[in-house]
């Protein structure tokens, strides 16, 4: 049991970091980090800047291809499913 | 009580979308899922090998109820397994529709509500001690019951003639009631129904039907496991403050409709407390109880989850968007959103909100998002994949699902229900077990033999009844 909670832990935590990216992608906030990270002078920190900025590319890829999936999967005629998804009450 | 039985019974909606003219009435739809089934029970209303039992139930909805399980991990596993189970059902039905030539699309959603409405429910139970005075347990729990759908909820997206609003609940703009005793009109945070399905002196049934259904596994856990603390301190008469609230009706309806988890409500006191900070008030009480009491590590677990999200919430609620399904869906129609250049009044968003609750993995977005690694999960496929064909082995569904296997097997005529098992060809043999705890799988394997030896001779099995 403990080793089962062991490996889900390192699982979340491995998951959480991509994930959490991923979403930041979408909606700029990877973007704005980093230019932040560009905009100071030192080498390092540029070069640390270029890698944000490039994992931040590849972040938005993924939620490009992620947003295609969607696509490729949303009801086609959603405005008509959406009306004609009717239920008798139930408990 | 340490000790619990706990049990979820998920209403599902269902629709049948023809691609040609011909269309199939969701009566007719609802019966091709119980097709698969291969019982000698009645028809529409089965027990399954892991115990657990599938139904249709009012208004046309198929029903899962888990079988009888003795954590909350657990049966947040058996709920999976539950839309598992389904999806399996669905599919072969979508055949059999296909093969009686009406093409379409057999669809089955994990959610509360309909377009126009109408809602359907998701109910906990949790068995209590009948020693325990129902109405001031009922009173206690309601402003922890009522402020939870801030981490509870599974999310929604409306229209009103302001435009298009998210809301955090799918339920609770259904309720009517503080407690009631009916489901369907006056529905109540707390039902009344007192079928424990177990010794009625000992034991009564606390039937929860205020919360939502929930995709996420994590969602799910937390819900069951922080309601469970709750209840126990209540039977160890452990919270010394009040939390009533002046209108528990209004303020859950208010809280729904107020994304910032900070409106505050009116106590009876007179007091004004958010709903952050009355489950902060519980959760710390739990903090607490949990160094005093004995209590079981997943509840533990439960707690200090339960603190983290509470933090978030108060902090950045988008740290949660891979744990709370409400954040979750919301997240993903905001990235919809952004990413296609569209706004909140695009017909797909109401889709987007739909589709999450797809039990179907391949449509399902919550699904999509679990592919791609964007949500938390407490469990494995494995696991739940297990659930599906084997029965808690810590409860009386173990004797349950071990005598249906038993009796397929052997071809044995048979009915059920929560604490009894009937069988032989005129059903005259029962196997009586009003203790939900009990797991001998023997007594119900010696049955078994008893009967094949006999050749279910009316006379020998007259003796036979078990009780327990």
């Amino acid at each position: 049991m403990a080793k089962f909670i062991k490996s889900l832990e390192r699982r979340r935590s491995d998951a959480a970091d991509i994930s959490s990216s991923i979403w930041m992608a979408a909606s700029g906030e990877q973007k704005k980090k980093s230019k932040g990270g560009g905009e100071e002078s030192s080498d390092s920190t540029e070069e640390g800047g270029q890698k944000m900025a490039k994992k931040g590319e590849e972040l938005k890829e993924d939620m490009d291809s992620l947003m295609e999936e969607i696509d490729s999967v949303l009801e086609e005629n959603a405005e008509e499913f959406v009306k004609n998804y009717v239920q008798r009450g139930g408990q | 009580m340490q000790k619990r039985i706990y049990g979820v019974e998920t209403e599902y909606g269902i629709i049948f979308t023809p691609e040609g003219r011909k269309t199939l009435p969701v009566e007719k739809a609802i019966r091709f899922l119980f097709e698969k089934l291969i019982t000698t029970e009645h028809f529409l209303n089965v027990f399954l090998e892991n115990g657990a039992r599938f139904y249709q139930d009012t208004g046309c909805h198929p029903e899962y109820a888990t079988p009888e399980c003795a954590s909350p991990k657990q049966l947040i596993i058996y709920d999976k397994a539950g839309e598992r189970i389904l999806e399996d059902l669905q599919q072969y039905a979508e055949e059999k529709i296909r093969e009686e030539r009406i093409p379409g699309k057999l669809s089955i959603f994990k959610n509360n509500t309909d377009f126009v409405g109408n809602s359907y429910g998701c109910h906990e139970n949790y068995l209590v001690d009948r020693d325990v005075d129902f109405y001031y347990l009922a009173e206690q729990l309601i402003p922890f019951l009522v402020t939870r759908q801030i981490y509870t909820g599974a999310g929604k997206v409306f229209q009103t003639q302001d435009g298009v609003h998210y809301c955090v609940s799918q339920r609770a703009q259904h309720i009517y009631q503080k407690i009631s005793g009916t489901t369907t009109n006056d529905r109540s945070i707390i039902n009344t129904r007192d079928e424990p399905h177990a010794d009625r002196e000992k034991y009564r049934r606390l039937h929860v039907i205020v919360g939502d259904s929930n995709m996420s596994e994590y969602t799910n856990f937390i819900k069951v496991g922080t309601c469970s603390v709750v209840l126990q301190m209540i039977e160890d008469n452990y919270i010394n403050k009040d939390f009533t609230l002046r209108n528990p009706v209004k303020a859950i309806k208010d809280i729904t409709y107020d994304v910032s988890c900070k409106r505050r409500l009116r106590l009876d006191s007179g007091r004004e407390y958010s709903p952050i900070e009355i489950q902060r008030e519980y959760c710390e009480m739990a903090q607490k109880y949990i160094e005093q009491y004995p209590v079981s590590d997943e509840h533990k677990e439960a707690v200090h989850m339960w603190q983290y999200v509470l933090d978030c919430l108060d902090t950045d609620p988008n740290k949660l968007d891979r744990k709370i399904d409400w954040l979750i869906k919301r997240r993903l129609i905001e990235s919809y959103i952004d990413s296609r250049g569209t706004s909140w009044n695009d017909p797909k968003v109401f889709m987007l909100d739909l589709q999450y609750h797809d039990i179907q993995r391949q449509r399902s977005l919550y699904y999509l998002l679990e592919r791609n690694g964007a949500v938390d999960r407490l469990f494995t496929d494995e696991e739940v994949d297990e659930a599906k064909v084997q029965p808690p082995q810590d409860t009386r569904a173990r004797m349950r699902g071990e005598f249906i296997k038993l009796a397929r097997e052997h071809s044995i005529q048979y009915d059920l229900d929560w604490s009894n098992i009937r069988l032989g060809n005129l059903l005259n043999v029962r196997v009586i077990c009003n203790n939900p705890f009990e797991t001998d799988t023997e007594k119900v394997a010696e049955l078994v033999r008893t009967i094949q030896k006999t050749n279910l001779r009316k006379t020998s099995l007259s003796k036979l009844v078990i009780q327990s």
